[in-house]
């Protein structure tokens, strides 16, 4: 490709849509030069997944327009993987996705800094997250996305009435593919549904009784995982079974296929017991780019408000014929991971007992017998026993010295209320601020910086 | 967005020298479900759980059950739980830590409990698996397997599995495997 002459077109037909106002532009729309050097300069966008779909992403969003780039991913490239992660070759098996998938599409789009990571997403902080203005995930997994779902709602703030505030918000642009089918969404933390608002839109995997595969395996699938699960225990008690290790695939293989063989049943394969035991589900690669082409685009349009985002959750269908739609999923007012909770303010005197008294009387708790926790620390639990016992003696405590003296934070409590006498158990998220501590932001004027 | 971007950024040159805040430990969703769980646990007495790493860590723990009636009376079972970040979404992973000679539970500690795998669901919680667990020992079964040999003895001769049961839990041989003492 011949950067000089790919240049110019690229960003004319950008231009277009960054250069005109329209009709149909978002809220905010400032149209013009200043507007495309300013995405270029200022926007900077975290790619999470350098697979299938985060290859796809990574090429979508250079060629929008994007400079500032960054990519993570903890896996190493397979053999398996080049038959639709395209930026990768033969040469590459064994190196990272990240560095691989950056340095290629660096050589291929001119002026686009990518900068990779190959790391776990657990092992960044999260002022490394909250660099990005956006964050687009192009994962296979449900923990992954629930993970960077609880980083990037962190850092949303509320006003006192409940509003988010602006500058907090991290809009995450999310992406999914399997086989034929796949979804894109937009979340935007404190106004649109989180991932963890809508999670039963993902069903639980389908798991096999263990005594089906111990006793009456009737498929290929029952014969890996009695391997897997299983026999693996039995003959190799003591060492933790390593998915990414190909020994150990390798032997999980050939014990299914005893197993098959025992029983009569066909259908054992290397690739389908790879596929069984890691849970990948089939990918397609024209899939990938239909999905990935709807996230970029509704990358460009949150950070340049050219058009409208989609709200807010599109599925692509092409199992039979092909079908989208977008659906308009709405948030859970009460979610313990986006919404605003319940404001509490605080003398920072107010020990954890006088607290927990509170919550009781508090209008719109009426909370009972709570149980305390402050960011991952157990302050108080009501049950069992053994953990009363060890966190009894923080209820004299004051709770500002129990959080670290921090002046506002989130806490949550788990206890029963009552309704209309009828007692049930409930978790709720609570904004706690303390009255009068130096770094505390005036609650009535924060929501209008 | 981009002329909040924009500011920032400027933000983020101005505090670049300023001290960031300390580290802090995220707590997922499934995390808090979990702690909902545990401060709401009711056990029955012969039942209790214990957290090997203390108070702030309750995705990992073990439950002791001591059955009052049926073949394993006097016995004491501990369970490993190990539950995941995106729990209820999934079921804990429990595994028998305690060697023991049931038709449901295989040497390795694996347990044939339908609410642990097929029949999982995210109303479901941690009470709800022990008393599972509990009524594995008062009522074992001969239909759902893991240990076939402890199985077939239970179908046929009721009278030499509860001989068994009884030596294998003061600590001694049932056919070719020891067990250590557990009562
Ligand atoms: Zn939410």
């Amino acid at each position: 490709m011949a950067d000089t002459e790919s240049q110019p077109s690229r960003s004319r037909d950008l231009d277009k849509l960054l250069l005109r106002p329209g009709n149909l532009v978002g809220p905010n729309f400032e149209p013009g030069p200043q507007l495309r050097a300013d995405l270029q300069e200022y926007a900077r966008v975290l790619v999470v997944g350098a697979g299938g779909l985060g290859c796809e992403l990574l090429k979508d969003l250079a060629l929008s327009g994007f400079k500032n780039l960054e990519v993570i991913d903890m896996d190493r490239i397979e053999v398996s993987n080049l038959n639709r992660q395209f930026l990768f070759r033969l040469q590459d098996v064994g190196k990272p996705k990240a560095d691989v998938a950056a340095k290629r599409v660096m050589e291929r789009v001119s002026g686009v800094n990518i900068i990779p990571h190959f790391s776990r997403i657990e092992d960044k902080d999260l002022d490394f997250y909250n660099d990005f203005n956006i964050i687009a995930l192009g994962l296979d997994s449900i923990e992954a996305r629930s993970y960077i779902n609880a980083v990037a709602c962190s850092f949303l703030e509320y006003d006192s009435d409940d509003n988010p505030r602006e500058e907090t918000i991290k809009p995450m642009v999310d992406g999914g593919t399997e086989g034929f089918k796949g979804h894109a969404r937009v979340i935007i933390p404190g106004v649109t549904p989180c991932f963890e608002c809508t999670i039963w839109l993902f069903p639980p995997q389908e798991k096999f009784p263990l005594c089906t595969l111990a006793e009456t395996p009737r498929t290929a699938a029952h014969c890996i995982e009695y391997a897997h699960l299983i026999k693996w225990d039995e003959v190799r008690s003591g060492k933790t079974f390593d998915p990414d290790d190909p020994e150990h695939m390798k032997w999980v293989y050939e014990e299914a296929v005893k197993r098959a063989e025992l029983f009569g049943i066909p259908g054992v394969t290397y690739s389908l017991t790879q596929g069984v035991v890691k849970n990948i589900i089939p990918a397609i690669a024209s899939t990938n780019a239909i999905i990935s082409a709807a996230c970029a685009l509704e990358t460009l349009k949150i950070a340049s408000g050219c058009s409208k985002t989609l709200s807010n959750y599109l599925t692509y269908n092409g199992v039979e014929g092909l079908h989208t739609k977008v659906t308009e999923f709405v948030k859970d007012k009460d979610c313990l991971v986006c919404g605003p909770g319940v404001l509490i303010e605080l003398d920072p005197s107010t020990t954890l007992q006088k607290f927990i008294n509170l919550l009781e009387d508090h209008p719109k708790l009426l909370l009972s017998k709570a149980s305390v926790t402050h960011r991952g620390n157990n302050l108080y639990m009501q049950a069992p026993p053994v953990l009363e016992e060890m966190t009894r003696s923080n209820l004299s405590l004051p709770l500002f010295g129990l959080m670290g003296k921090i002046p506002m934070d989130i806490v949550h409590v788990t206890g029963t209320t009552r309704k209309n006498d009828k007692k049930t158990s409930s978790l709720r998220k609570l904004r706690v601020v303390f009255k009068g501590v130096d770094g505390v932001i005036d609650m009535d004027t924060a929501g209008g910086a | 967005m981009i002329r909040l971007f924009k500011v920032k950024e400027k933000q983020r040159e101005l505090a670049e020298s300023a001290v960031g805040g300390a580290p802090v430990k995220k707590q997922t969703a499934g995390e808090l479900r979990l702690n909902k769980d545990i401060s709401e646990l009711n056990l029955p007495k012969t039942c209790s759980i214990t957290f090997p790493n203390g108070k702030d860590d309750l995705m990992n723990f073990e439950v002791s059950i001591r059955p009052d009636e049926g073949y394993y009376t006097g016995g004491t079972f501990v369970f490993t739980f190990q539950v995941s970040p995106i729990y209820p979404h999934e079921a804990p992973k429990v595994k028998c830590k305690t060697k023991v000679y049931h038709p449901n539970i295989d040497l390795e500690g694996n347990v044939c409990l339908n609410i642990l795998r097929e029949d999982w669901k995210p109303v479901l919680n941690i009470n709800t698996i022990i008393y599972g667990l509990f009524h594995l020992f008062t009522q074992p079964n001969h239909e759902d397997p893991l240990n076939h040999e402890a199985a077939a003895v239970l179908r046929d001769n009721p009278k030499l599995f509860d001989s068994n049961v009884r030596r294998a839990m003061s600590g001694g041989y049932v056919g070719q495997t020891f067990f250590p003492r557990c009562v």
